[in-house]
């Protein structure tokens, strides 16, 4: 799959950081104000696919393997699980373990700040990882048997 | 009018299994769960309004009394908010498995593929 | 009032779209009228006070519409226009007008109790109010500290259940993977290269 054209490029070269950087800001204050885990982790996956599509498969490929979207998902799907462990040694599955802080700081929720961002890192690398399986159609042992 | 709402909504639910049931074709069954989803999120999201509700977040200097009492129903949106996600794996799920399809017998009717198959 | 109206305005468009989606010709047209149907969906979210979920509704109308378009657009849709199967659609339809009424004696809004509650006044407030929404909203700040209750309820009242949907979303990925694998499948390797 091609890239677009060199307009398209320099733009998205030029905003693809600030969404990533949007989509960090939603997952991490997602316990004071609309947003969270699931809404950031497919705003980061969404401009990730618009990298993806301005720039063409191969570059993508380089930025992102897909085996290392694997082990990212997998990874956030065992921190959540691993957030409600933790929980388990103070008194039950899922409780939360941190100090609940003050209402509308930054450090208020506990818990409730991690598993957004482990729920975050699931969702974005998942997502991610099945879009460049459907649309670029790259798939490891196809391409070294291409060469 | 809030019936009207109601009614509207289901209508919508079965146009969705109309599509699943009646289509033959693999894109139009997509279509199909695709609206299904939409129907059931949309309803329940409705069941929880309240008639000039705010959204259900502590604003500055709101005491939690005050927010019960003027607040939408958290509780549909704290479960369609993990549906939609699901909504769009499941989406991606089915894509996938359009496209084998396609790759394998080059259409999308499933009669075809049934006749194909043999 | 006003809100009420432009939410059931929306709603008729929804219908009018996912009826254009099922019924067009064209396949192009019919994934651009879900995609219509999913905004007008997002924008209903956020007049029913439900920003949370207006966000991440219209990123994922986003993807699935590149998802859609892009199986759509570069296959070729050879599917003839069969004639109406007649049983099937008079087996939705009295199923569908079954469900109706069904809805339309179980809303609260004839006055029962019990069933859907009428629109705009939720459970929650009611005298009748059993359930644990109340609760919620008056209890999130202190015990978990979270200003935005839907998060207060989705990771820490009910984390149980996102544990389920983040295995579920896990599944279904999985899924994804292994049918569109190529590893395994020597006899299909020269088939047709993915565009």
């Amino acid at each position: 799959m091609k890239g677009m054209s060199p307009i398209v490029r320099s733009i998205v070269g030029l905003i693809a950081g600030f969404v990533m950087l949007y989509g960090l800001y939603v997952v991490s204050t997602g316990h004071l104000g609309p947003g969270g885990g699931f809404a950031g982790g497919v705003i980061i996956m969404a401009g990730t696919v618009m990298l993806i599509l301005a720039f063409g498969g191969d570059k993508a490929r380089e930025l992102m393997e897909e085996r290392r979207c694997h082990v990212l998902q997998g990874a956030g799907a065992l921190a959540f699980l691993v957030v409600a462990l933790v929980g388990l040694w103070y008194g039950g599955f899922f409780v939360n373990f941190l100090p609940t802080g003050r209402v509308h700081h930054l450090h208020s929720g506990g818990a409730i700040a991690i598993s957004d961002l482990a729920i975050a890192m699931s969702v974005a690398a998942g997502l991610i990882g099945i879009f460049l399986a459907l649309i670029i159609g790259c798939r490891a042992a196809m391409f070294k048997k291409d060469k | 009018m809030g019936i009207a709402v109601y009614v509207l909504a289901f209508g919508l639910l079965l146009i969705g299994v109309y599509a699943l049931v009646a289509k033959k074709n693999i894109v139009r069954i997509i279509i199909g769960i695709a609206i299904l989803g939409y129907a059931v999120n949309l309803l329940l999201v409705l069941v929880g309004y309240r008639h000039g509700g705010t959204p259900p977040i502590l604003a500055d200097g709101q005491t939690s009394a005050d927010l019960a009492a003027r607040s939408v129903d958290p509780l549909p949106q704290a479960m369609v908010l993990t549906s939609i996600v699901i909504g769009l794996s499941v989406t991606a799920l089915a894509v996938a498995l359009a496209i084998r399809l396609y790759d394998k017998y080059g259409t999308f009717d499933m009669n075809d593929i049934r006749n194909l198959r043999g | 009032m006003t809100i009420e109206f432009f939410i059931l305005m929306l709603i008729i468009f929804m219908i009018i779209a996912a009826l254009i989606a099922v019924e067009s010709i064209d396949l192009l047209s019919a994934v651009i009228a879900v995609g219509a149907a999913g905004f007008a969906l997002s924008v209903i979210d956020l007049l029913a006070g439900a920003p949370d979920l207006a966000f991440p509704q219209v990123l994922v109308e986003v993807i699935t519409l590149v998802l859609l378009i892009r199986m759509v657009m570069t296959r070729r849709d050879t599917s003839r226009q069969t004639s109406r199967d007649t049983l099937r659609t008079a087996v939705v339809l009295l199923a569908g007008s079954v469900f109706l009424v069904a809805v339309f004696f179980a809303a609260g809004g004839m006055g029962m109790s019990g069933g859907i509650p009428p629109f705009g006044q939720p459970v929650m407030g009611s005298a009748a109010d059993t359930g644990v929404s109340t609760q919620y909203l008056t209890r999130c700040a202190e015990d978990t500290g979270a200003a935005n209750t839907v998060m207060g309820i989705l990771l820490d009242y009910r984390a149980y259940d996102t544990l389920g949907e983040a295995t579920v979303i896990f599944v279904a990925i999985l899924g994804g993977y292994v049918v569109l694998r190529r590893v395994g499948r020597k006899k299909d390797a020269k088939e047709v290269e993915p565009s």
